[in-house]
């Protein structure tokens, strides 16, 4: 017989990932049931308060922009674990490995030879009106033509096996580090768990990531030098920019710790001069180079870029991926799934209605308490309206934005999120959460199983981003 | 290595080394305080610990009457004083912050607990109810900051950049609390090398614990503490930790390791410190004026640690 979950736990309307409706707990998550049955639950409370304090300790800390200058919180981790079995996360694999593959050909294709545009499956003016289109790299070839080398693929599920991509970040994606903390925390903190339950590894990502930063590296390059590139620490994300130089073995480099000399770029070190080959840059491509893009950028490298198009150095992701990522482009990839490599996607999208094309902008309007409405640029949460949990005036305030500049917009249904059972005080509850799997691509593309699983603390409340008040889960995906 | 991270290296050994100074001081003042004393000695020793980090003008551009709270308020927990332990362990770690990628991961975390415990140390009004127990505390961060880095950091250029910092730093402290300690010394008349006079032993005796030296003054000399023997034993043994002439050592050898032997004029410059030290031996320094000598040695210190900045490290603007 199914276990029944050990606690008085109720999942409310959503598809929840630990119990079904009956009140039986669904097949990946019995061992840890089991497991977690056996527990006193006192001692898993002082485990909880020893995590936010390991977590300060560590200095696994993010900075809230908004926020007075320098403050910087520890993301709320939960103890329980997303559980996904092999075949799910197999299946997962396929799917993403598909994508982000279709994704950078799509890149070498926008800047070089337009061929999807002329096929008439993305319009010219999507790509060459778009901000995020980056003229300076049309006809420019990157080492092995990879573009995105490190994407993070958001998923969020709504039943059994249905999962949905529902958004690609492939600029400079945050949250690994959290991914590697969390396990590093989970083992500390439940180590019996580890031997009761057969956890996938993902502790080999730095070296995964250092492999695909060497495969990229210039021609003719044998031992490349990589440097992280990090805007400084003062940055939302500096942690993670310096964790992953550290478990690279690499250096972390500022814009002032580089120059450019001979068509070539160094870095100041205490013994003069020293080539850099591969830049890993955690920079948007605004800020790279004054000389060619903000020219008010303190962050970035004067004359970078004219390095970069002559092959000089590689910057990983390239120049560009924006294009690639934008919410309006969103809606293209499953046709360019198709018109690249001749299969059909398999993570399917979340639909999506285009506010710049009349008919979608009333059917927009006419549903809105119904919808999720996003900027079509942004990033993080910020600028969404989530229909159903909106005020009147948040509605009308986005009827107006609506109207006054419809393509700034797209609309896409308010989808029940899976839910897993989360800590909040002293009682276990659903959460709703997705999953933000690390995609990377050298020579080959490579990712550990699982991903960040971000949850929404809030009851109810849909937005999983840390800037949002969302929180952290470890993922476990079993072995078979 | 970057010349960034070197620089941060550095920095956060002199601000953990400053701190712990700054304690010790701190600490010893306000024993001195204590003792019976003419209302003259009282006020002298009430200036010296602003004297010691020439912060006298500054102070009393905050604060109007020179107290002791006010004088522990604003060395102690002033964010506005860069020189207040407040400030140079949040400098500390901003710097190891900054490249907590270079460290290990005990060193960062030593620092980052370091500073999120500050805050409960300094938080409520444990710092004037018992300013001893925040003292020690101090001393004992800077213990454990100095161990972890010991007892875990490759020993490559970026450990002797620390030591740069730290040594140099050790140096100036000394040297800075020697001066206002025989500046401040009490008149008599009398031959410095003969005991002192049971009402000066309090003062020659607390310059000893600020660095940790009293028993190893009784070790070493095995007599009664003479003015001159405090000289001897701060200026020019070479086994004494906090010594001048230790302090320069070390710094010589942290400079060929850091330097690789590729500044020629600057490992000359650092051991020509370390002669100007030695030949302090000969002439009797304290008959020859310790102030002028200290004086010459601070400029030393505080131009070999420009001219490191300017060649290694990131310069200041």
């Amino acid at each position: 017989m199914d276990p029944a979950f050990p606690v008085p736990y109720l999942p409310k309307a959503a598809y929840d990932e630990m119990v079904d409706e009956t009140g039986q707990v669904r097949r990946p998550y019995r061992d840890y049931a089991n497991w977690l049955d056996a527990q006193d639950p006192e001692l898993l409370r002082a485990k909880r308060l020893e995590a936010d304090s390991a977590f300060r300790r560590v200095g696994i800390t993010f900075a809230v922009y908004g926020d007075e200058a320098g403050t910087e919180r520890v993301i709320p981790f939960d103890l329980i674990p997303r559980i996904l079995e092999a075949a799910e996360w197999q299946r997962l694999q396929a799917g993403l490995r598909q994508r982000v593959t279709a994704l950078n050909r799509f890149l070498f294709d926008v800047y070089h030879d337009h061929e999807i545009i002329k096929a008439g499956i993305v319009p010219a003016e999507h790509v060459f009106l778009n901000p995020q289109y980056r003229p300076e790299m049309q006809g420019v070839n990157v080492p092995g033509d990879v573009y995105c080398h490190v994407a993070g693929i958001d998923l969020v599920r709504t039943g059994a096996g249905q999962f949905h991509v529902l958004e690609d970040n492939l600029r400079v994606p945050s949250g690994v580090s959290y991914l590697l903390e969390n396990r590093k925390m989970m083992m500390r903190l439940l180590p019996e768990a580890f031997a009761a339950l057969p956890v996938a590894p993902v502790e080999h990502f730095p070296d995964l990531l250092l492999q695909s930063l060497h495969a990229v590296a210039p021609e003719g390059v044998s031992d490349p030098v990589v440097a992280v590139l990090t805007p400084g620490m003062y940055n939302s994300a500096y942690f993670e920019h310096a964790f992953l130089a550290q478990q690279m073995g690499v250096e972390l480099v500022e814009g002032q710790d580089l120059f450019i000399q001979n068509n070539t770029v160094y870095m100041h070190t205490t013994s003069g001069p020293r080539q850099v080959d591969v830049l890993y840059r955690r920079i948007d491509d605004d800020f790279l180079d004054p000389l060619s893009f903000r020219a008010d950028s303190v962050l970035g490298v004067p004359g970078l870029l004219s390095v970069y198009r002559a092959g000089r150095v590689a910057i990983a992701n390239a120049v560009g991926t924006g294009i690639a990522d934008d919410k309006a482009t969103y809606m293209y990839v499953p046709d360019m799934i198709r018109f690249y490599l001749g299969e059909e996607p398999l993570l399917p999208n979340v639909h999506v209605w285009r506010c710049s094309r009349p008919d979608e902008l009333s059917y927009v309007l006419a549903h809105l308490p119904e919808l999720v409405v996003k900027e079509v640029h942004s990033s993080g949460g910020y600028g969404m309206l989530i229909g159903p949990q909106a005020s009147q005036a948040e509605l009308e305030l986005f009827r107006q934005r609506l109207l006054a500049r419809p393509g700034n917009y797209i609309a896409q249904p308010t989808l029940a999120l899976s839910t897993v059972p989360t800590y909040a005080d002293s009682a276990i509850v659903p959460r709703h959460v997705d999953l933000r799997p690390y995609v990377l691509v050298g020579k080959e593309v490579a990712m550990v199983p699982g991903g960040l699983c971000r949850v929404a603390l809030r009851e109810g409340s849909l937005i999983v981003n840390s800037s949002q008040g969302g929180g952290t889960k470890d993922t476990w995906v079993l072995k078979s | 290595m970057l010349s960034r991270t070197a620089d941060s290296l550095y920095w956060m050994a002199r601000y953990i080394e400053r701190a712990e100074n700054t304690a010790r001081l701190l600490d010893v003042n306000r024993q001195l305080l204590l003792m019976p004393q003419t209302a003259a000695a009282l006020d002298h020793n009430r200036r010296s610990v602003l004297e010691i980090f020439e912060l006298t003008v500054r102070f009393f551009t905050v604060y109007e009457e020179l107290t002791p709270r006010n004088v522990l308020e604003f060395m102690a927990r002033d964010p506005a004083n860069p020189s207040s332990i407040y400030a140079c362990l949040h400098a500390a770690r901003e710097n190891a912050r900054a490249i907590r990628g270079s460290l290990t991961t005990e060193v960062w975390e030593a620092f980052n607990d370091t500073w999120l415990e500050l805050h409960r140390q300094i938080d409520d009004d444990v710092l004037h109810t018992n300013p001893n127990a925040f003292f020690d505390w101090v001393k004992w961060r800077s213990h454990l900051m100095r161990g972890v880095i010991d007892g875990t950091m490759l020993r490559d250029k970026g450990y002797a950049f620390l030591g740069l910092g730290a040594y140099l730093e050790r140096a100036d402290n000394t040297a800075r609390l020697l001066d206002v300690g025989f500046y401040g010394r009490p008149r008599h008349a009398g031959d410095p090398a003969a005991p002192a006079l049971m009402q000066d032993f309090y003062h020659w005796s607390s310059l000893l614990h600020s660095v940790s030296g009293f028993e190893t003054y009784r070790k070493v000399y095995r007599d009664v503490v003479t003015p001159s023997r405090v000289v001897e034993l701060l200026v020019l043994n070479r086994d004494m930790p906090r010594s001048l002439l230790s302090a320069v050592d070390a710094v010589n050898q942290c400079l060929l390791k850091a330097t690789e032997g590729a500044a020629a004029e600057i490992t000359h410059r650092a051991s020509r410190l370390r002669t100007e030290v030695e030949d302090a031996r000969e002439g009797n320094v304290l008959d020859t004026g310790l102030h002028d000598f200290l004086t010459n040695f601070l400029m030393g210190i505080n131009e070999l640690g420009d001219r490191i900045s300017r060649k290694f490290l990131v310069p200041v603007v």
